[in-house]
């Protein structure tokens, strides 16, 4: 009997390997700990710092999520495959606007790119990303200046984010406005427009017919329908709960300082940007 | 009070039986899975359209500097024509013939454009252009989107193709949408997955 289960073991161990082995396949990108996220450990702490600071003041002033991230490989794939996966990965900017951006760097490849989320395309370009990497990145870090190159593209970056500013404070109000209204109402029961729709559907298809049936059996029925309220309520505040996915956005912009805090707000990308190698 | 709970309680039953087994019929997920697949087409269609539309700069930048690439840029005009009047509607993703024809129309400008990319490198002055450096990264990136696109069509068809044959679903697909499965990308000219190599060097 125990030579069974042994036995038993040993299969399951042998079917269940390549479950893990696809498992330990998929695709692990590094945490987003902060706005810097120095896996390559090309910063020091000081630095990672001063950088963290520009790109909170970014974020507070106009909403926008811009991350450096240094990553030690690139997992074999080429680094604009790698880098959009990593921004939808982090799902950085808003999941409305899609208005982050990555500026990666990976030293072991000799490869930086600007990763745009779908938002700013139009704003950093891929002629506007090209010029930042060749003009400020390349010529620092091919004489070893990580962190110049970084600073130094993390300033124009920065500088073209926040370029139409009335513009950029109007969304930031807005987005603040938006964000406030959202986390309020994720407090609250919801009463969505789908909430209303699905009640008057439900209402023509379950309740009228329900009536109905009441008035032709008479008047002492009509407690009947307080049996629905309860299931249709509870409905109800399903639906809404799913329609305010995205105000997990509206919890970043602390202070700079503290990463911990920082998350993104689950932007998508689509392979906007540029790359360089060095 | 509880005679009328007893006369209702059936046909409440019934109904919330009869919703429960429609949802669990697909009656939601096919949809949904379907108009998310059409919507990734749309963006793989808006990506490409991005593309042709970038051809003619390109063109007219190069003839000024590479007299001699005329055979290339004709063909590449030639290949764009024949791409933008491939169009397809996300009705006809369902039919094989048509996305390939498709397929195949992008895919002869992508290598026109690989080829004509490869072969201005031999102009030093073309690639200190400033104007043929932006287009030249616009192409770049616009090549990239295609490729993501693609992709992330392909996974939504994925999705939908699984949807509607397996269970529970595949019973509302037969029966209440008679729905089809969509026909992803397949890289059927040789090189046409692959983007045309821009070297920046």
């Amino acid at each position: 009997m125990k030579r069974l289960a042994t036995l038993a073991l040993l299969v399951l161990a042998i079917f269940a390997t390549p479950i893990f082995g696809t498992s330990a396949w998929a695709q692990t990108f590094p945490q987003l700990t902060g706005r810097v996220v120095d896996d390559a450990h090309l910063l020091s702490v000081d630095q990672v710092a001063a950088l963290d600071q520009k790109l909170a003041a970014l974020e507070k002033q106009s909403q926008r999520q811009l991350v450096v991230a240094t990553v030690p490989d690139l997992q074999g794939q080429e680094i604009e495959d790698y880098g959009y996966r990593l921004g939808r990965a982090w799902g950085l900017g808003d999941k409305q606007r899609n208005d982050g951006a990555i500026l990666l760097v990976a030293p072991k490849e000799r490869k930086v790119r600007i990763e745009v989320g779908y938002g700013l395309e139009g704003i950093l370009t891929d002629a506007l990303s090209e010029v930042i990497i060749q003009r400020e990145i390349v010529p620092r870090f091919k004489v070893g200046d990580y962190f110049g190159g970084i600073d130094a593209a993390t300033d124009q970056l920065i500088a073209q984010l926040q370029l139409p500013e009335d513009q950029a404070k109007q969304v930031a109000a807005q987005a603040a406005k938006a964000s406030e209204e959202a986390s309020r109402k994720a407090a609250e029961p919801h009463f969505t427009i789908g909430t209303v729709v699905f009640l008057v559907i439900f209402g023509l298809v379950f309740v009228v017919p329900f009536l109905g049936a009441m008035a032709g059996g008479g008047r002492r029925y009509r407690s009947g329908p307080g049996v629905i309220v309860i299931p249709s309520g509870g409905w109800g505040s399903g639906w809404g709960s799913g329609g305010s996915g995205f105000g997990g956005g509206s919890d970043w912009g602390g202070s700079g300082g503290g990463g911990s805090d920082f998350s993104g707000g689950g932007g998508s990308f689509g392979g906007g940007g540029a790359t360089g190698d060095w | 009070m509880s005679r009328a709970f007893h006369r209702f309680l059936p046909r409440f039953a019934l109904a919330a039986v009869a919703a429960g087994s429609l949802a669990g019929c697909g009656v939601n997920t096919i949809p949904t899975a379907e108009e998310n697949a059409k919507a990734k087409w749309a963006e793989v269609q808006n990506q490409y359209q991005r593309r042709a539309d970038l051809v003619p700069n390109l063109v007219a930048t190069v003839k000024g500097y590479a007299k001699q690439e005329q055979d290339t840029l004709v063909k590449v005009t030639e290949a764009r024509a024949k791409a933008t009047s491939v169009q397809i509607t996300a009705a006809d993703l369902t039919d094989p013939a048509k996305v390939a024809a498709f397929q195949s129309a992008q895919g002869q400008l992508s290598q026109g454009l690989g080829r004509l990319m490869a072969n201005v490198e031999a102009y030093p002055d073309l690639k200190s252009n400033q104007n043929f450096l932006a287009l030249q990264s616009q192409l770049e990136g616009t090549e990239n989107r295609i490729a993501i696109a693609r992709r992330d069509y392909n996974d939504a068809v994925q999705s939908y193709n699984t949807t509607i044959r397996t269970f529970p679903a595949v019973i509302g697909a037969k029966v209440i949408y008679g729905a089809k499965p969509m026909v992803p990308f397949q890289a059927t000219t040789p090189g046409a997955e692959e983007a045309p190599k821009v070297n920046f060097n």
